[in-house]
């Protein structure tokens, strides 16, 4: 239980070298405060690594309890497919308490996405995608949002910068 | 003190603590209150596995999130056929007024009065604190426990045991089919 399934591969968003020694994953929602909250820290901790780690976000939308996580999610694969995938998930969680469709129409017009295409998007173009992450998400013990997995296994301590930090050192040491 | 050391993560994967039905155990009927006016019965989900999810409280974070999160994987349960039960100590009313704030879409079960009646048959009832285990059952369609599973109470314990027993049976009901 808990191991990630599948590995990360050329369909994820990631940032930082592929080689990195340290790969954390995130599954998340765009309308969860909890993941509204690790957004910053995660920033900090990316910032403080460099080079040494690649970071990943798949989807998790939580939809029966976050209306806008769904639409959300489109709208930053339809981003990623323009190449401007984390402008979108950055712009996501930096205004998250407006995500409804308006705002998210005057963020894909800040990013150069076209109306059309966010509207074939809302009309699922991307949802295979969504529904793997979420389902590989399932398989591999998510249990809520956000989950993070360090190399490949689930992380369930705190959230804070320097307990990551101490976390992801480890385990680049020991690739080392 | 089976259960200190399964919560304290100092069991082994896969071991239950002591009295928890195991798999291979034909499982408890029973009766319970879904909503004010109506019962469910394990014996009218026969045919189809059914997934028993005894949960402390409703309310509690933990708790929440755990049935949220089944709540939003009820379609790929439901692609196995699978019916999702909620069961714990709480009252009808309690339940109902809980379904309703997280829109849950699947029956919460009052094991109320007598009350974890139903938790003590299956092994999962807390004395101490008059609750249940954070416990999970998958029955077949024959009514035989097929996988059964104990989480620390303040963990989720996710969906991925559920699915995995699930394909075992769906795997184990397609090779008798084919034989």
């Amino acid at each position: 239980m808990s191991t990630l399934k599948p590995p990360v591969g050329p369909d994820d968003h990631g940032q930082g070298p592929a080689d990195a020694p340290v790969t954390l994953v995130e599954y998340g929602d765009y309308e969860c405060p909890y993941c509204g909250e690790a957004y910053p820290v995660l920033k900090a901790v990316q910032a403080e690594m460099g080079d040494r780690l690649r970071f990943v976000f798949r989807n998790f939308p939580l939809t029966q309890q976050h209306p806008h996580a769904g639409r959300a999610a489109e709208f930053a694969e339809a981003a990623a497919a323009i190449g401007r995938f984390w402008e979108a998930h950055d712009l996501l969680y930096e205004r998250q308490d407006a995500l409804d469709q308006a705002s998210l129409h005057a963020y894909a017009r800040m990013i150069g996405l076209d109306d059309a295409h966010l509207a074939a998007a809302f009309e699922g173009r991307y949802d295979e995608k969504i529904r793997r992450d979420f389902s590989g998400g399932l398989r591999s013990g998510v249990n809520g949002t956000p989950t993070l997995f360090v190399n490949g296994e689930r992380y369930d301590g705190p959230r804070d910068v320097d307990s990551l930090l101490t976390v992801l050192r480890a385990a680049a040491a020991e690739r080392i | 003190m089976p259960d200190a050391l399964s919560r304290a993560g100092v069991l082994p994967a896969g071991v239950l603590p002591a009295g928890v039905l195991p798999a291979g155990v034909p499982a408890p009927a029973f009766t319970l209150p879904a909503t004010p006016d109506q019962s469910l019965s394990l014996g009218d989900l026969r045919g189809k596995p059914v997934i028993l999810a005894f949960y402390p409280a409703d309310w509690s974070p933990v708790c929440g999130d755990q049935m949220a999160l089944y709540n939003e994987v009820l379609p790929e349960f439901h692609r196995y056929g699978a019916q999702l039960v909620g069961i714990s100590t709480d009252g009808v009313w309690c339940h109902a007024a809980f379904a309703a704030e997280r829109r849950l879409h699947f029956p919460l079960l009052a094991d109320f009065e007598p009350k974890g009646g139903v938790a003590r048959r299956y092994g999962v009832y807390r004395e101490t604190e008059g609750t249940s285990e954070r416990a999970l059952f998958v029955i077949d369609g024959e009514g035989v426990i097929r996988w059964s599973y104990v989480s620390p109470l303040g963990l989720n314990p996710g969906a991925d045991g559920i699915l995995d027993a699930l394909d075992a049976l769906a795997a184990k009901n397609s090779a008798g089919a084919a034989s």
